[in-house]
């Protein structure tokens, strides 16, 4: 083989430390112009944090960054954009009610003396456009009028619109239908093939044996493996370096004996689907069950819980709790019924982060304690300090002002306003989000003593060895469907892996018959 | 049942905090409001000062007191808007529409009754309006709100023809209230009035679930919705608490003036909300107190009759005020800020 051209962009031993988290632990990459750099890694192992380093969002704490062979300091994003790096994020950062050019020339419109030149701007847009693919867009059609696949190319007109050498892209395929994905890739040969450099984020490794050149595999904040050819390296082998955390996880015990099947169960779900979400589903959950859905980026996870709550109305399917039918689509029908949620954003979904812990505790329950509407503070304080107790929140004075809580205990405040509901089933989304690797066997300990006590508990987290060791059943989700069903203790991390990450075409096909 | 928990190694314990009832009390004393309460001293120690013969005269602080109980009624319902994280700018006009509705020939043939009960059903109707269309509809407060503005003072002027409508002789029960020797339990009628609300309102706040929704709904409605409240209720049912409000202050504008004008209740909603914020309301919605509004309410009409005590033009009392309010929500949100960081 020839010698390879020098990299293009060398990042060394890159570390970035967040509090009570090391995100990227001495992270190697290097990538060559012209090449599809793909980088692969479960939630968690530090890829969009790496991203975000290159982007100029985050400065890292250690570790240096070679551009062309010179270093570099990537100060902001605008410093990483004048050297040349373009970064598509898989939330799209564009304003949807500016227009196609707007957005492209956003922060770098074409002026004159301060006046701004719009026809250049809209033939420069056109071309671009024409370019990707897609000239059929209107360059002054406003940007959230699009579908997601259309703001996706606006997305990387915006990027080719700078002078780029690197385009790093966050997940591009999640939202697209198959030949949409056609089309990405055809942009991406053409880009390679002028010199531009692709660092192609994806979990699907269909995609990457396709068009990648090369391979990283992060896990854990590490390189666990760099280089390694796209198209030759074994399913298997990409597999297990993705398997496996540093962290020792410590799981409660589960009961001896599961729910028999006489038992009727406390949620019953049949059909359920959202259009563009996740395809019809079924789901049985017993008083004293822990069902765990897991999968990665775009399974529907948590847009199944949402929908079950009510937060979302389904376009399809119905949901019973405890035999009576619920209606779909009100929260409040569903805390009536007694479902509860832990939401995935603690701080921006749940916590009144103002008031006291009682507050919090007692919201979904004040008809409890109050009569006519006039509150009956002491009873409040001593359900609540009960409540508290037994879920062993610390500080246990629930008068203190929730923000002052951890992490851990803040959720267990949730958990606690949903034990006080006495709710009939529990729906926790990334229960230990944001909570110390020290307080999470706390808290597993205190979701299994929920489902002891007769709750039924449906979990949904990305951390893949925490759903298998806390439910009794898991359900494994990829693109909206469910491909796989199994007992927790049976399934092992690879296994899901393997299910999420390789299963190929005929996924693609289940989803084209909606 | 649930386990008992683990055992866990004993932490080290909180230092302990300088116990004692009046160290407790000044911890849970709400900073906030004993500024206040220090502004207020000031002020009438300026007062006093400034005009001894005149401010300090038992004629002089009922004045103050009086006026301070047409728009602080308004306040306490405009502090439950804002802490159910709304707000009404509609107040000033509904006082209008009520009061002049209120007084027409054919309202006073209904006698003290009809009077009262009209007031109060108009502006429970523009309340119930404000309500619907930002709740249900889902407008933005302040636009539903500035759209009733205009049209409840419309209203006000073409109901009346522009005029004034006095309380007729044979309705003199409702001007009896508003004479200067009129007592209720030995404390003037309007004053008592405006006490009542400011209690009742506080007891809503703080002794109700409604109240404790309230405080959700304008904390964080994502987590109230969540947490299974009917925000869009909840919301309702403050705006028309405040038409409620402004239907009461009307009537009492109209035992103190003895007539129903259509240029009643001019800029009410800047007071209203004046002293919310200075009170320590926050706009954003989720905090706020009772207290603070109606000591926000004394301070504006203290200084109000300081300056007039003193010959000062209306025009410089307006900017005093603008000033005042910058600095409280300057220091509010200095305030904020560092609690935020926590």
């Amino acid at each position: 083989m020839a010698a390879p051209a020098p990299p293009l962009l060398t990042m060394s031993g890159i570390t970035k430390v967040f509090p009570g988290v090391r995100a990227l632990d001495g992270v190697d990459l290097d990538v060559r112009a012209g090449e599809v750099h793909c980088l692969l890694g479960q939630n968690g192992a530090g890829k969009s944090t790496l991203i975000k380093v290159l982007a100029g969002v985050h400065q890292p704490d250690g570790g240096d960054i070679l551009w062309q062979g010179a270093p570099t300091a990537l100060k902001s994003p605008v410093a990483a954009m004048r050297i040349g790096v373009a970064t598509i994020y898989q939330e799209l950062d564009l304003v949807s009610h500016l227009s196609v050019t707007e957005n492209v020339f956003l922060g770098h419109e074409p002026t004159t003396r301060g006046w701004l030149r719009r026809r250049t701007a809209r033939t420069a847009t056109a071309d671009l456009l024409r370019r990707l693919g897609h000239p059929e867009i209107p360059p002054g059609r406003i940007v959230g009028t699009l579908s997601a696949a259309g703001q996706q190319i606006v997305s990387m007109a915006r990027a080719l619109s700078h002078d780029v050498k690197l385009i790093v892209m966050d997940e591009p395929s999640a939202a697209l239908d198959p030949d949409e994905v056609d089309n990405l890739f055809r942009i991406v040969r053409d880009l390679t093939a002028q010199g531009v450099a692709v660092i192609y984020i994806s979990h699907r490794l269909e995609e990457i044996r396709r068009i990648g050149d090369r391979v990283t595999v992060l896990k854990d904040g590490r390189a666990v493996a760099r280089g390694l050819p796209a198209r030759t390296t074994p399913t298997s082998e990409i597999v297990s370096l993705m398997t496996g955390r540093n962290v020792e996880y410590v799981f409660p015990d589960r009961p001896p004996t599961q729910p028999s099947a006489d038992h009727p169960p406390v949620l019953r779900v049949e059909g359920l689907a959202r259009r563009g979400e996740f395809a019809p589903l079924d789901l049985e959950v017993r008083a004293g069950e822990i069902v765990g859905l897991a999968g990665l980026v775009g399974s529907g996870r948590s847009e199944v819980l949402e929908t079950v709550f009510g937060a979302r109305r389904p376009t399809a399917g119905r949901v019973w709790v405890d035999g009576r039918p619920l209606r779909t689509g009100s929260t409040r029908a569903a805390v009536a019924a007694g479902i509860g949620l832990a939401p995935e954003e603690r701080k921006s979904q749940a916590l009144l982060m103002r008031e006291s812990v009682t507050n919090n505790v007692s919201v979904s329950s004040l008809r409890r304690f109050s009569r006519a509407g006039w509150m009956d503070h002491g009873a409040e304080r001593r359900a609540t300090r009960e409540v508290v107790r037994r879920l062993s929140l610390h500080p246990d004075n629930p008068d203190v002002p929730i923000r002052t809580l951890s992490g851990g205990n803040q959720q267990k405040a949730v958990l606690a306003r949903w034990l006080l509901r006495e709710c009939r089933v529990l729906l926790l989304d990334e229960p230990t989000r944001g909570v110390d690797i020290g307080a999470r066997a706390e808290l597993y300990a205190v979701i299994r003593d929920l489902a002891d006590s007769g709750v039924a508990v449906v979990l949904v987290s990305s951390d893949i060895p925490e759903v298998l060791g806390l439910a009794d059943r898991v359900l494994v989700l990829r693109e909206g469907h469910v491909v796989h069903t199994a007992p927790g203790r049976d399934l092992t991390e690879h296994d899901v892996l393997d299910l999420v990450v390789a299963s190929g075409a005929q996924d693609r096909s289940g989803k084209e018959t909606e | 049942m649930l386990s008992s928990p683990p055992a866990r190694a004993v932490g080290k314990t909180d230092a302990r905090k300088p116990s004692g009832t009046v160290a407790t009390l000044w911890e849970r004393a709400d900073k906030r409001v004993l500024a206040l309460v220090l502004v207020l001293g000031i002020l009438v120690a300026v007062g006093g000062y400034t005009e001894p013969d005149t401010f300090l005269r038992v004629n002089n602080l009922r004045n103050i007191l009086t006026q301070s109980s047409i728009v602080g009624v308004v306040a306490v319902g405009m502090t439950l808007v804002i802490i159910g994280g709304g707000i009404d700018l509609s107040v000033g006009a509904i006082v209008a529409l009520s009061s002049v509705w209120a007084t027409t020939v054919a309202t006073q043939e209904y006698g003290f009754w009809g009077i009262l009960v009209t007031g109060l059903l108009v502006a429970v109707g523009c309340g119930l309006i404000n309500g619907l269309l930002i709740a249900y509809e889902g407008l933005v407060p302040f636009i539903a709100t500035l759209a009733m503005l205009a049209s409840a003072r419309g209203m006000a002027v073409w109901i009346s023809d522009g005029k004034t409508q006095r309380v007729t002789v044979e309705n003199a029960a409702v001007t009896d209230l508003g004479l200067p020797d009129a007592r209720v339990l030995g404390i003037p009628p309007l004053v008592m009035i405006f006490a009542g609300i400011a209690i009742l309102g506080w007891l809503v706040l703080n002794r109700t679930s409604f109240g404790r929704r309230t405080v959700a709904v304008g904390g964080n409605p994502e987590a109230a919705r969540l947490a299974g409240i009917d925000v869009r209720r909840q919301r309702l049912y403050l705006y028309v608490i405040s038409g409620l409000c402004c239907g009461i202050a009307a009537f009492m504008l109209t035992v103190f003036t003895g007539s129903g004008q259509n240029t009643n209740g001019n800029l009410y909603e800047l007071d209203a909300i004046a002293a919310a914020i200075i009170g320590g309301t926050l706009l954003s919605g989720g905090r706020g107190t009772i207290v603070g509004s109606v000591l926000g309410v004394l301070v504006f009409t203290t200084i109000t009759n300081i300056f007039s005590l003193n010959n000062l033009q209306s025009d410089v009392q307006q900017i005093a005020k603008g000033a005042i309010i910058v600095a409280a929500v300057v220091i509010q949100n200095r305030t904020s800020r560092t609690a935020a960081e926590t």
